[in-house]
């Protein structure tokens, strides 16, 4: 639903602070170890969730995101298994937002509407899938807005002034910029451009601005927070669950507090600005 | 049959054919995708084009590819008389330079210097190296690690023409792996360079502008068997694994009830046996690379691997059109096995002095079976789409694992 994602941007707001996002590939390493991972992200410091949907041909991925999804997959993960993780993070978190990240095709497969009403049901407040531009709109996005479900576009450094209005029509929840042209994991932006792309955006529309894809240190994420709405990190945490694979209880307790710091960078940021 | 009043029109504004191809890409491809869409219907209308394209396809790839009768073959089948389109013979010795020579002239007008591909049996990637160096453009060819083992001639001949041939290791390490890591690479380097996509498939209007330049095969077909006959032929012939070479011959005729059209999968060790790459025998409709058609995929909308002796055919998918005219009916699919292939190879090498690349030789085990239940005065055409040479190593192991070295 919707709403859980505009009271925590309006809290923010109030807060004067950006928000942290946290991406980590549902099931990755185990799923047992991927709810553990999941259930302990806001305390550790996630403002919001983005939980990815293992796909086979991730085709926006870099090596670390590709190589969760393949775990996750070996772990025998399905998208009614993600349906089920969402499920068991709502049973104690009712206020963070969940949005679900991945490709189509699953989705696809699993029936649009059907999809929709399970995600709904299980806890989840947005989408953002990848290969679904606003051309598409009608197959998945409009069906998804009607039954409150937030469809989170990327607007990207090749989207001008001439396409983002196409791009913004039937975006909701917020908008999500990729800070560099290119897959997940690869570099990191520049921050001024950054600035400059989020102000922009923010001439355009209404809707809160995250920033994401090449921010892998605390420093960097507060560099962004001080520029934008959210600032969001996924490969870099992924590659610390990569990182202790043979031990899942660790690489639980490192990601969290991987993230602690990440969090202590963003929400530092604008008062040490 | 259906209720259209023609097969030719597709595909509609958006790029699709009934409920498959579409435009599925990451927002970051799709100022440039709707860029190369406007760029290509404009060289499209522009008789300057069309006449550049003409003057390389008759001096520099050698076209119009002889419509040649296979006397011997025929005999042997005794039924249909049987004409293969040789366009084994072009330039490169497949029927992919069609395509890049195209899709290069649209990127020299784009102002693109830098050129990506991926491949699989490695004729798209020699293809599209080859156009770049007549071009003095610069090449990076993708291709999976286990295609590179298969194809060592392909990877050799071009780095010879000045390409990059970046391996890649991801997933099954073959075609549908390499379109991946195509793609990605593209993604990041969106704004400078111009991706030469090798077959019917991707995100619009890829499907329509490779069959538009394929199309050549059919339209010479055409007048080459009004030529000879006096008529139109009765059947057509291709192997398919993304389906350019088929759509090139097919599309000229779609709207020719008369002539019977069949596309042959690849069918690996048996449909049955599940190691196959034949989607529209053994798919489903889902979304991959940038378009909605039929795929090899679990319950869980997750892709599985594709086999085929063949890397060409290495393809869990297929191109949209030929998802739509399967589900219109109006083209048969079939398949052929590993085994029916290899058979084939050797039959034509030996009937005719024509050594049969292992794509076309699936379509050849189709017209082996077809060909004999035909009458004498049905004429057959099948697209012999490229030559064996470079298949030639990968055979005979094949062969002498089978225990019928030559």
């Amino acid at each position: 639903m919707t709403k859980r994602i505009a009271d925590r941007f309006a809290e923010l707001k109030k807060a004067n602070r950006a928000g942290l996002g946290i991406f980590i590939t549902a099931g990755d390493p185990d799923p047992k170890t991927s709810l553990d991972l999941l259930k302990g992200l806001p305390r550790a410091g996630a403002d919001f969730v983005e939980l990815g949907m293992p796909f086979t041909d991730p085709m926006a991925d870099g090596p670390a995101i590709q190589a969760a999804s393949q775990r996750a997959l070996k772990a025998g993960m399905t998208l009614k298994k993600t349906l089920d993780l969402v499920r068991g993070f709502r049973e104690s978190d009712k206020t963070t937002p969940l949005v679900l990240m991945g490709y189509y095709n699953p989705v696809y497969i699993y029936g649009v509407d059907r999809f929709l009403d399970d995600a709904l049901k299980a806890g989840v407040d947005g989408l953002i899938m990848v290969d679904m531009p606003a051309e598409e709109d009608e197959e998945l996005c409009l069906p998804a807005l009607k039954k409150d479900i937030a469809f989170i576009r990327l607007a990207t450094p090749t989207t001008d002034d001439v396409r983002l209005p196409k791009v913004l029509t039937n975006s909701s929840g917020f908008v999500y910029y990729v800070s560099i042209t290119g897959i997940t994991g690869t570099a990191s932006g520049d921050v001024n451009k950054i600035e400059q792309a989020v102000a922009r955006l923010k001439r355009a529309t209404q809707l809160p601005i995250a920033v994401g894809f090449g921010i892998n240190t605390p420093d960097q994420a507060a560099a962004v927070a001080r520029v934008a709405d959210a600032a969001v990190v996924g490969t870099a945490v992924v590659k610390v669950i990569a990182d202790h694979l043979k031990q899942p209880a660790e690489a639980v307790a490192k990601t969290h507090k991987f993230i602690a710091e990440l969090a202590a960078g963003v929400r530092g940021a604008r008062v040490n600005a | 049959m259906s209720t259209v009043n023609s097969f030719r029109t597709g595909p509609d504004e958006g790029g699709h054919f009934g409920i498959f191809g579409g435009r599925y890409v990451a927002e970051t491809l799709m100022p440039l995708i709707l860029e190369l869409e406007r760029v290509y219907n404009a060289c499209k209308a522009d008789p300057g084009f069309q006449k550049e394209l003409a003057g390389f396809h008759t001096h520099y790839v050698g076209r119009p590819s002889p419509l040649y009768f296979a006397e011997r073959i025929t005999e042997k089948l005794g039924g249909a008389k049987v004409y293969f389109k040789r366009d084994e013979l072009n330039h490169t010795g497949a029927h992919k330079v069609n395509n890049c020579l195209g899709q290069a002239l649209v990127a020299k007008r784009m102002g693109k210097r830098h050129i990506i591909a991926e491949t699989g049996a490695g004729q798209h990637g020699v293809a599209t190296a080859t156009v770049c160096a007549r071009f003095g453009m610069e090449c990076t060819v993708f291709m999976g690690a286990e295609d590179i083992e298969r194809q060592k001639p392909n990877v050799e001949r071009m780095r010879l023409l000045g390409a990059t041939v970046h391996p890649v290791t991801s997933g099954s390490a073959t075609l549908k792996d390499a379109m991946n890591e195509a793609l990605r690479f593209w993604v990041s380097k969106a704004e400078t360079h111009f991706y030469i996509i090798g077959t019917v498939a991707g995100p619009h209007p890829y499907p329509a502008m490779v069959r538009d330049f394929q199309s050549v095969i059919g339209i010479e077909t055409r007048h080459q068997m009004q030529e000879a006959e006096g008529r139109l032929p009765d059947t057509l012939v291709a192997c398919i694994g993304g389906g350019s070479n088929a759509m090139g011959l097919f599309h000229p005729f779609l709207d020719d009830p008369s002539v019977r059209i069949i596309g042959v999968e690849a069918g690996g060790h048996g449909v049955s046996t599940g190691k196959h790459a034949a989607s529209l025998t053994g798919g489903r409709p889902g979304v991959l690379h940038g378009n909605r058609t039929y795929l090899l995929q679990d319950d869980d909308g997750q892709i599985t691997e594709a086999h085929s002796i063949s890397a060409g055919l290495d393809y869990p998918g297929i191109g949209p059109e030929h998802a739509w005219l399967h589900d219109m009916k109006r083209v048969e699919y079939v398949s052929a096995t590993d085994d029916e292939a290899l058979e084939a190879f050797q039959f034509c090498s030996r009937l005719e002095g024509i050594i049969p690349a292992l794509e076309p030789s699936h379509a050849l085990a189709h017209v082996m079976k077809l060909a004999p239940t035909l009458p004498k005065d049905h004429l057959l055409v099948m697209n012999m789409c490229g030559r064996g040479d470079k298949d030639l190593a990968a055979v005979l192991g094949h062969l002498e694992r089978r225990g019928r070295p030559i």
